[in-house]
């Protein structure tokens, strides 16, 4: 776009909550980046949020206090927010919500600049998913499986161990066959700084943080710059899985405060609210971040993204888990009942789902029964809940022999099964015999969803498990 | 439908908000007219009139538009282009060719057009059915063109022209372009026509007459052919909260239907399923012509990243191309994944008019903007005397899967079929989900004659039989939750147990499984009398007082199991073989239990 940096408005005719209403104007573009000069020569960015002939509307990032209707000056830079970087510029350093690095480094510029806001994948060009991810943990391989590509969000509630869980994945996430470049991107979106230690601290010790990009937009930093953050961190991800072909791990943490900051906006700019205050447009925009996940035909790179949110009062149907679900393929569910019994990750897999996994699995993938023992399992794991509702109602004693295995396999899955130590790295076999050996808990008749060959393969199995991790079950009891 | 190109009427650009431009000096400009923006031609239409100015709606992102901008009219609505050249393609909302796009500007969509939708550089061999001097009427056939090898495409006679035909072009090739007849209407004026034509997508396509559904559209799936039918012209619902399996369901439809040509929608959903669909639909066959599934369906791809006046478009983009086909005597069915997207478009361009809201925030008209749609879908005689239909089924998406919200709500007034999914079955991976309690179809009585005439004279009987069981399995299903499945006698056991014959064996279904994913109708009713005859003589063992257990050990129940991934159902014989071991278990139960106790008499 045209250069019209000269050009410099003094004062603004409004300022309200974190919107400036600038009068005059002359040609300036629709979302496109504004610096503002506050009366102390601090210059803080800013994008217009609506334009007309004479009125321009620009949300500054950096917050407005301190700003002065008569002394702050206004200047339109005639492009969107624009980032340009390489791999190089970015791996193993620290930058803000905006960009700009914290780590005593130059800003990256030697890339192409690209618009954060992205651009809509042409569906033609996307190559489907395929590749499967062994995470080493057993309720994701086993029953929610990873593939790369994949937008795989963690639904987790105030005080679960979502943070643990994402790390541990980052750590052990690797494809069954061969290796390639990979880098990770982490963008903290209103985190406590604490948290993000805990991240930079895992990274630091796994020796990846040489491959890790870091965008830091803690609890304290303004609330208006986290709609940027995970802008910057995807811009960052398509130049290194599109441009550079790595296969990049986008963590974006903690989509909730995202939400709230587009709330705040909409709010100070009197838009009319749909659900709980958010803006009608939530779902677009919330697709605009987590479409920016996949494959693409003309690069080998691949970019899988990791979103974490936590659910208001653990409500999976309020409108930010509700709208994400139905934009993501699946989601993973920590819970709190599980948590309070003791079992970490405490993932419910239920409610969870990975919509990517029936073509990332099964023979030449993983193993040809891996579909159907998920299936039975998911049965097995539904019908033992409602058995032990109904033995909290009529007593364990009441229940006839058969539901009694229900209640066993409940216990054994749950301990056995979903429970793992934070470093206990499970290949997806030892996953699949673990689950068999659970099923295997009931007669053959009752296991409907899985073949009667793959009973006698892999259920039946003799000696032994592979796999020193695993206990028989009657050392468990 | 030809626009003026005579008549650029300009207006300029005086504020942006998101999708929604106000421009001045628009007096030229009339409602809902297409109009073109600034130099990289953004699309837009008129959504507001008022004196001197006008809304625009943009279908492209307008990130860097300026006031000032000058805005040309079009002269003519939203439209489609409709001839040869749509089977097996892909386009956006605003019918932009999203391969060619690829080719032309790679893998991200950029806004601004520059691509026509239908090629202008293909050749068509097109066959004429008419000469010279006839007089011709809208929706006649003037023409053929081979569009695809079984796919006939009849040139029509547009529905707004008539008159005589004064030339009409000698069997060759021709581009979409070129001028194949020239008609003389009734005032003297002379009209050229070529392989396609124009049509505005919000003005439905006219038909001669349109008449009451008869014919069921097969799907393959049991729990909808069985138990919750469609009717070729009729309309349904999906709903279902996010992982109940709308998608999979829908695309299971667009798989299997037995409609002639599919139109799917993908209407702010996941770029990644419209890539699986163009994976999967060139690879899998249609079972009844053997040709890829690809060369009977046309994707309309709006996916959720894509500009969302454009998702608003797509859903009568979609239904216009399937009204073309409709003219041509073909049977069509629209999927539209996911109207709730198209909801909640209109609701964002609605507040950004700032508009007074209704419920949670939806205009007002919403009610109205659905029932529109949903009375595009119809059986109809054509104009030119054919039979031919539009299905539509639409998904609904219910925040927080609530059925009480309003575009369920008010999508159930429109639709005849509802089928329910239901979040507990998905959860515990029963699919399809679709809850047989709360589902519901307006056309077993129009189609029981069908089924009476054509298939299975027995239909309506086995059809009520095996619902009753699952209602009374229902009631069942809340004292067992109370108190234990013990604690029933052995008569309720039987209900219990076969109701879960009908659920396991017979409703769920897998997507997955090659043969199981598509189950014929002589398939599905030799499956369903199978399992009635079994509950038949479980009551009958029980009521000789045959202990439950046992009856659950007969080895029969493991084919039961198997039956759904074992065959296919061409053939009879193997089910023939299970009815005759089930007949031959229970004799021998009954001479083994009830034997005995006989002596003791």
């Amino acid at each position: 776009m045209r250069d019209r940096s000269g050009i410099e408005y003094l004062g603004v005719s409004r300022v309200q909550g974190p919107l400036v209403f600038v009068q005059g104007v002359r040609s300036v573009g629709f979302r496109e980046m504004a610096e503002v000069v506050a009366p102390d020569g601090r210059t803080r960015l800013g994008r217009v949020l609506a334009v007309s002939e004479d009125t321009a509307v620009v949300e500054v990032f950096e917050g407005t206090a301190g700003l002065s209707a008569s002394r702050s000056k206004v200047r339109f830079l005639g492009q969107p927010f624009l980032y340009a970087l390489t791999s190089e510029e970015v791996l193993g350093r620290v930058f803000d919500g905006l960009g700009r690095p914290i780590d005593g480094g130059s800003p990256p510029m030697a890339g192409e600049a690209r618009d954060v806001n992205g651009l809509p994948v042409n569906p033609v060009a996307r190559v489907y998913p395929q590749d499967f991810i062994q995470t080493g943990i057993s309720a994701i391989d086993g029953m929610n499986a990873l593939v790369r590509g994949q937008k795989l969000p963690i639904f987790s509630g105030s005080g679960l161990p979502q943070a643990q869980l994402a790390a541990q994945i980052v750590r052990q996430a690797r494809l069954l066959q061969g290796e390639e470049r990979f880098a990770i991107v982490f963008a903290a979106i209103g985190i406590k700084h604490e948290e993000a230690q805990f991240f930079r601290k895992d990274f630091e010790e796994s020796g990846s943080l040489k491959n890790v990009a870091m965008f830091l937009n803690l609890a304290d930093d303004p609330s208006i710059e986290r709609l940027i953050t995970p802008r910057i961190a995807l811009t960052t991800a398509e130049q290194l899985a599109f441009v550079e072909d790595m296969h990049v791990l986008v963590i974006l943490t903690d989509m909730t405060n995202y939400c709230e900051a587009l709330r705040e906006v909409a709010t100070s700019k009197g838009e009319v609210p749909s659900r709980k205050g958010y803006p009608g447009y939530l779902y677009s925009d919330l697709a605009s971040i987590y479409e920016r996940a996949g494959r693409i035909a003309t690069a080998k790179g691949s970019i899988t993204q990791i979103p974490i949110l936590t659910m208001p009062d653990d409500d999976i149907t309020h409108p930010i888990p509700d709208l994400t679900g139905y934009i993501t393929e699946g989601q993973i569910v920590l819970d709190r009942g599980l948590f309070q019994k003791g079992i970490t990750p405490p993932i419910n897999v239920l409610p969870s789902l990975s919509r990517l996994m029936s073509d990332g699995i099964g023979p030449g993938r993983t193993r040809e029964d891996h579909q159907n023992l998920a299936s039975q399992l998911y049965a097995l794991y539904a019908n033992a809940k409602r058995v032990e509702t109904l033995a909290s109602i009529i007593g364990e004693e009441e229940l006839t022999a058969h539901d009694r295995l229900f209640l066993r396999f409940s216990q054994q899955f749950e301990r056995r099964f979903i429970s793992q130590d934070s470093c206990e790295n499970r290949t997806v076999f030892e996953t699949l015999d673990l689950g068999w050996e659970l099923a295997m808990i009931f007669p053959a008749k009752d296991l409907s969803r899985v073949r009667p060959e793959q009973i006698s393969q892999y259920g039946l199995k003799k000696g032994p498990m592979k796999n020193g991790k695993t206990s028989p079950i009657s050392q468990q009891e | 439908m030809e626009p003026k190109e005579s008549r650029p009427e300009t207006a300029v650009v005086t504020a942006i908000n998101g999708p929604v431009v106000k421009v001045r000096e628009a007096s030229g400009l009339s409602m809902n007219e297409l109009v073109v923006i600034g130099d990289r031609k953004l699309l837009g239409e008129v959504v507001e009139l008022y004196q001197n100015g006008a809304t625009i709606q943009v279908y492209e992102d307008t990130t860097g538009l300026e006031p000032g901008t000058l805005v040309h009219g079009q002269g003519l609505p939203l439209f489609v282009e409709l001839g040869p050249g749509i089977i097996g393609r892909i386009f956006d909302g605003t019918q932009r060719p999203l391969s060619a796009s690829f080719q032309e500007s790679g893998a991200f969509v950029t806004p601004g057009r520059t691509v026509e939708a239908l090629d202008r550089n293909k050749t068509w061999a097109f066959s004429p059915r008419l000469e010279a001097g006839a007089n011709v009427f809208p929706g006649q056939v003037i023409g053929e063109v081979k569009e695809l090898d079984h796919i006939n495409h009849r040139i029509l006679v547009p529905p707004d022209s008539r008159g005589s035909l004064l030339w009409i072009a000698p069997e060759d090739v021709y581009t979409v372009a070129d001028r194949i007849a020239l008609i003389e209407d009734p005032q003297g004026e002379q009209h050229e026509l070529s392989l396609y034509h124009r049509w505005p997508v919000r003005r439905l396509r006219p038909c001669r007459e349109r008449i009451m559904p008869s014919e069921p559209l097969f799907t393959g799936q049991r729990v909808v052919d069985f138990f919750f039918p469609l009717a070729k012209g009729g309309t349904a619902a999906i709903p279902g909260g996010f992982g109940t399996g709308k998608t999979i369901t829908q695309q299971q439809l667009s798989k299997w239907a037995d409609a002639d040509i599919i139109v799917y929608i993908g209407c702010g959903e996941r770029g990644n399923e419209m890539a699986g669909v163009l994976g999967d639909f060139p690879r899998l066959l249609d079972p009844r012509s053997g040709r890829p599934l690809i060369e009977r369906t046309v994707l309309i791809a709006n996916t959720s990243d894509m500009p969302v006046a454009a998702r608003e478009a797509s859903i009568y983009t979609g239904i216009t191309i399937a009204e073309y086909y409709r003219d041509m005597g073909y049977h069509v069915a629209v999927m539209a994944d996911s109207t709730s997207r198209w909801a909640e478009a209109l609701r964002e361009i609605s507040g950004r008019l700032e508009e007074m809201p209704a419920e949670e925030g939806f205009p007002a008209y919403l009610a109205s903007r659905l029932a529109q749609f949903y009375e595009r879908a119809g059986a109809v005689i054509t104009l030119g005397g054919e039979r031919g239909s539009v299905s539509v089924i639409g998904a609904v998406s219910p925040p927080g899967g609530d059925f009480s919200e309003p575009v369920t709500q008010h999508t159930r007034r429109f639709v005849s079929t509802f089928w329910a999914l239901d979040k507990e079955m998905a959860s515990a991976r029963y699919f399809p989900a679709i809850n047989y309690l709360n589902s519901y179809s307006g056309y077993v009585g129009a189609l029981a004659s069908w089924w009476k005439e054509k298939a299975e004279p027995d239909w309506t009987a086995m059809r009520d039989q095996a619902l009753q069981l699952l209602k009374e399995d229902a009631r069942l299903q809340n004292i067992v939750k109370l108190i234990g499945e013990d604690a029933l006698p052995d008569d309720q056991k039987a209900t219990y147990l076969g109701a879960r014959l009908i659920k396991e064996d017979f409703l769920q279904q897998s997507a997955y499984d090659p043969i199981d994913t598509y189950s014929q109708p002589e398939k599905q009713v030799l499956m369903l009398r199978l399992i009635l005859r079994f509950i038949e003589r479980m009551r009958e063992a029980v009521r000789h007082r045959i202990p439950i257990y046992r009856i659950m050990d007969l080895p029969v129940l493991e084919e039961f199991h198997r039956m759904k991934t074992a065959f296919k159902g061409d053939d009879p014989a193997p089910f023939r073989a299970i009815e005759k071991r089930l007949e031959e278990e229970f004799e021998g139960l009954l001479r083994r239990e009830v034997q005995p106790a006989r002596k003791e008499d």
